[in-house]
């Protein structure tokens, strides 16, 4: 079955020896496993083995209808299912060519940012983890409880969350919810600068990430990497503010770019600290939202019991936490379902430079640049 | 600067002529055809052009047309960072035997998006470094995302087909209801009138299995 | 042990152990006695310090550790001791079964062995050798051994790449620690635990602040050679010791478990209780080494030797010492990432092996000084290096510790498990 991996692998000299790192290996973040060429500790090549947690996620969305599939691409990225809700529900209304109410949108926009910090926070966590730092990961998770609790209360699912519908959102903001998400704002600022002097500068931290794994500005484009991965190689886009979506031209914020902080532009450690600091901002927009949030229905009047969008197909995206998500979805006007669901992730671009990179690094780097990378298995194979 | 489909429509047909189809009635996204024989250059052409600058390719995905035609049709989401505009790009392929240039030489991530393709609808990219299926196991057989695809009810011992659920639960409780009626039917003529009624039947699947 | 046996037997039954027939056999069995004793008390102290450590790191993370099986969960190390005993002892088909079997029980030795020449007070020990030093940094080398015989029997990648790991690793840091351990060595003109002990005692007949254990007569504060010499020998006894920042043979992220990645139930556990009694080990090293040993602040060790109860204060005085840097282990394991392993050998054989070099010569230099340099000019240079090495950090300390505490803001808590 693995013959040919084993044959792009190519002969293996005395000293070289193949390591089967996964699919079941504490920190290849879910089921991914890599062949690695190596000799002794230093890699030769590392290929990528993905599929192990393949649902056919796009075949499904052939067989249900179009709002019965959103439940399903909770299932695409788990750690930050707002985002492939939106990209979803963004894709089917502009096949039928209608757009969520404002209050909707503020609602979107409160989630996601909120789902962000959540996410980001586990990939900080993990990353400090498969450094060896066993500590920052339990705070990071502490501080998602509360945010899951939020989240909870808001849409009633911790993990797969269904709260955005097509057409708007599944329900309002509830009473003092407001109140509740900006204290742990204040409080979680402060937590902030807490990671930074736990981990963040912390010298053996930083040595083992400086200069390892650098992407390039036009490599990662190349290769297609997106959100935090592409900003930390120096590229400055964020859809957000490049291309707003929903209500995001409504608020103020900067786009973190990866500066080198400690090595080259472009490193792991850029990589890491442009997720710090997206939540940071991520905290000022949920911020500026609460206080903005307009009043007014929370889902489109005109959506009807089957939605049935005209003949077409849209391409819409959003900026995920793992970068630029894209549906695209094609109908053909006379079925209540897809003709052909597509999702274009950021985490399975980003396994393709995993082989390049390979090259050279030792064992605990290919770890780190994984975890670097933030990739999610269920993202990767859908 | 910003160029709006028509205008990169208008380019491209310039460059290629009759390889570039007809820019469709942006709809919702602008798209044109492109001869698959010609896909490369016309990308090559898309990337290279400074007025153009298409640096990101966005996503390659197919969609499958079975009952109606018998195409595939090749999706290209081209983004440029620089300009800042995007187009699709499609090519149409015969069902049977669909294969065209790869794009890999031209950017970087078309090799694990065709690689995806590849796998999932059969479609085979000539001068592709590693052409393998992705999510699929190396020997397993048909594309699955296409229309016709038929599972083949199992991969080596691990079966893929069931029962349905509801069927396993109207077993269980017709099994449930018949013990209930066995006992019933034992109690209703008692060897003493003390005995006690019958008892109702345990409740879910516990005697079954 | 001879003396130790003689005099017992003299207080408790009035008789000459020399007139009785089998006297071979009363001192045997007093060996196997302590040799119990030993095996029990690492054994028993491994499992403890799983559990503190346990309590420790589930306080640094905002959890609650263990606190089912006896009061504060205490017992709960009986338990998982239970539970690994009585779990399947699983051989891989492909193991070589004799190494696999036999790796553990090496470990495990290396391990125990070191206890016999490590002092717990005054007179407390099981053999005061002349060359307890030299043999307790040699049989160390047997948990090498061990280690590499189960990782290349385990026929496992993950295992060997864990122990060739352990292998460079240990062997690494032998270099800096043995250079290290020759500061005290040369300071005190003994390799006995004891004598080294002896020498941190303050010269003889001096005042109340002069004698015994007070810090300033601690070799830590003795030059700056010798505090240099604190540091090196502290950090290549944590990578001795497998622990962080030096865990790579057994770093869950990168290597699954290392080289005990195949092993189950007992076996598993005789690794972790070695792990934990290294602990002990190495802290107790630091404290003869560096921390003056059992020495009673104010107390001259000949009024130890004869008075049981300073004995017993002894003991005290070097097991709290003891203590609190295996508290500084437990602390340092759950606040610091992994290093890579280039970066552990440059450490070692870059910075750490020419800096104790550097240091043991440098002591030598200083050794023939004090001979030269009048005796004022010494005790004032002491007293100047006394303030700047050891009040200095720790009033920094105390500055960060409270700063810190002001950031957080609530949640003030400072328990440490």
């Amino acid at each position: 079955m693995d013959e040919l991996v084993i044959q792009k692998l190519g002969p293996l000299s005395d000293e070289e020896m193949v390591l089967n790192m996964g699919p079941q290996h504490p920190s290849t973040h879910g089921v991914i496993r890599f062949v690695v060429k190596g000799d002794g500790e230093v890699i030769k090549v590392a290929l990528p083995v993905v599929g192990y947690l393949h649902r056919a996620i796009e075949k499904i969305g052939e067989i249900v209808t179009f709002p019965g599939f959103m439940p399903y691409t909770d299932r695409a990225d788990y750690l930050a299912a707002m985002f492939a809700n939106e990209g979803y529900a963004l894709a089917v209304e502009k096949l039928m060519g209608l757009e969520a109410p404002p209050r909707a949108q503020y609602c979107r926009a409160i989630s996601c940012e909120l789902n962000r910090i959540a996410s980001h926070l586990i990939s900080v966590g993990t990353m400090g983890q498969d450094i060896g730092a066993l500590t920052p990961f339990v705070h990071a998770l502490r501080e998602r409880e509360t945010l899951n609790d939020l989240i909870e209360e808001l849409c009633g699912a911790r993990l797969t969350y269904h709260y955005h519908r097509i057409g708007g959102v599944a329900f309002d903001v509830p009473d003092g919810w407001a109140e509740k998400t900006l204290r742990f704002l204040d409080r979680f600022e402060r937590i902030l600068d807490e990671y930074d002097r736990l981990l963040t500068w912390n010298e053996i931290y930083v040595k083992r990430l400086a200069d390892l794994g650098v992407i390039p500005a036009e490599m990662a484009i190349d290769y297609g990497l997106v959100g935090p991965n592409l900003r930390a190689s120096g590229v400055d886009w964020d859809l957000r503010r490049d291309l707003p979506y929903g209500c995001y031209r409504d608020f103020q914020f900067q786009v973190p770019v990866g500066k080198g902080w400690v090595g080259k532009v472009g490193d792991c450690f850029d990589r890491y600290y442009v997720r710090i600091l997206e939540m940071r901002e991520s905290v000022k927009i949920v911020r500026q939202a609460l206080e903005k949030l307009p009043a007014g229905e929370t889902m489109h009047p005109k959506i009807p019991k089957k939605v049935k969008p005209p003949a077409g197909e849209a391409w819409a995206r959003v900026e995920s936490a793992r970068g630029e998500m894209g549906y695209y979805v094609t109908a053909d006007g006379v079925s209540e379902k897809a003709q052909r669901v597509r999702i274009r992730t950021g985490s399975y671009l980003a396994m393709g430079v995993v082989e390049p990179l390979s090259r050279g690094m030792m064992i605990a780097d290919l770890v780190a640049l994984i975890a670097s990378l933030d990739v999610v298995a269920p993202e990767i194979d859908r | 600067m910003t160029l709006s489909p028509e205008e990169i429509h208008a380019k491209a047909k310039a460059a290629f002529g009759e390889a570039v189809g007809e820019l469709q009635p942006p709809a919702k996204d602008a798209f044109f055809t492109v001869t698959p024989a010609k896909i490369r250059e016309v990308c090559a052409f898309l990337k290279e052009d400074p007025s153009l600058a298409f640096d990101f390719l966005e996503d390659v995905t197919a969609t499958d047309h079975h009952p109606k035609e018998p195409l595939i049709r090749l999706v290209y989401h081209l983004f440029s960072y620089r300009h800042r505009h995007g187009i699709v790009v499609k090519a149409e392929l015969p069902r049977d035997g669909a294969s065209l240039p790869s794009l890999d030489p031209v950017w970087k991530a078309a090799n694990w998006l065709e690689r995806e393709v590849y796998d999932l609808f059969g479609v085979a990219f000539e001068g592709h470094p590693d052409l393998r299926r992705i999510m699929m196991p190396d020997d397993w057989v048909g594309h699955p995302l296409r229309k016709d695809y038929q599972e083949a009810g199992g991969y080596f011992d691990i079966t893929n087909v069931r029962d349905s659920a509801l069927v396993e639960f109207r077993r269980m409780d017709e099994a449930v209801r018949a013990a209930a009626e066995k006992s019933a039917a034992t109690n209703a003529t008692p060897a003493t009138p003390a005995t006690a009624p019958a008892a109702p039947a345990p409740a879910g699947g516990a005697q079954v299995h | 042990m001879q003396t130790a046996a003689d005099q017992l037997i003299r207080s408790l039954f009035h008789q000459d152990p020399g007139s009785w027939p089998w006297t071979q056999l009363v001192y045997l069995a007093f060996m196997l006695a302590a040799g119990m004793i030993m095996t029990t008390f690492a054994a028993v102290f491994s499992g403890t310090l799983s559990w503190y450590e346990r309590r420790v790191a589930a306080r640094m993370q905002s959890r609650i550790g263990p606190n089912r099986v006896g009061p504060a969960g205490f017992l709960v190390w009986v338990a998982d001791a239970l539970k690994l005993i009585t779990k399947e002892d699983v051989i891989p088909a492909d193991a070589d079964p004799i190494l696999f079997r036999m790796g553990p029980y090496f470990v495990v030795t290396g391990l125990v062995l070191t206890f016999v020449a490590l002092p717990f007070g005054d007179r407390i020990i099981a053999a005061d050798m002349n060359l307890g030093l030299f043999y307790i940094l040699s049989i160390t080398a047997l948990v090498v051994v061990g280690i590499i015989m189960s990782a290349w029997s385990s026929n496992s990648k993950w295992s060997l790449i864990g122990g060739i790991r352990s292998a460079a690793q240990v062997i690494s840091y032998e270099i800096p620690a043995g250079l290290a351990v020759m500061v005290p060595v040369l300071l005190a003109g003994s390799l006995s635990t004891q004598g080294i002990i002896r020498a941190q005692g303050g010269p003889a007949g001096g005042s109340f602040f002069e004698i015994g254990g007070w810090p300033w007569n601690w070799f830590l504060f003795e030059n700056p050679m010798a505090f240099a010499a604190f540091f090196i020998f502290f950090t290549a006894a944590l990578a001795e010791g497998n622990r962080t920042p030096f865990d790579l043979p057994e770093a869950e992220s990168e290597l699954v478990a290392g080289y005990n990645t195949e092993y189950s139930g007992m076996r598993f556990s005789y690794f972790f209780l070695t792990e934990w009694a290294n602990v002990w080990v190495m802290s107790a090293l630091g404290t003869l080494l560096f921390l003056g040993g059992w020495q009673i602040p104010g107390v001259a060790s000949e009024a130890v030797d004869h008075s049981g109860w300073l004995v017993v204060a002894s003991v005290l005085v070097f097991v709290v010492k003891t203590l609190a840097l295996v508290n500084v282990v437990v602390w340092l394991r759950w606040t610091l990432p992994r290093i890579r392993v280039d970066q552990m050998m440059i450490l070692c054989w870059k910075y750490l092996v020419p800096v104790a070099m550097g240091c043991v010569l440098l002591t030598a230099g200083w050794i023939w000084g004090e001979s030269v340099v009048p005796v004022s000019v010494i005790s004032g240079f002491h007293l100047a290096f006394f303030l700047v090495a050891g009040i200095v950090p720790l009033v920094l300390f105390v500055r960060q510790t409270f700063q810190n505490l002001r950031l957080v803001g609530d949640r003030v808590d400072l328990t440490n498990w």
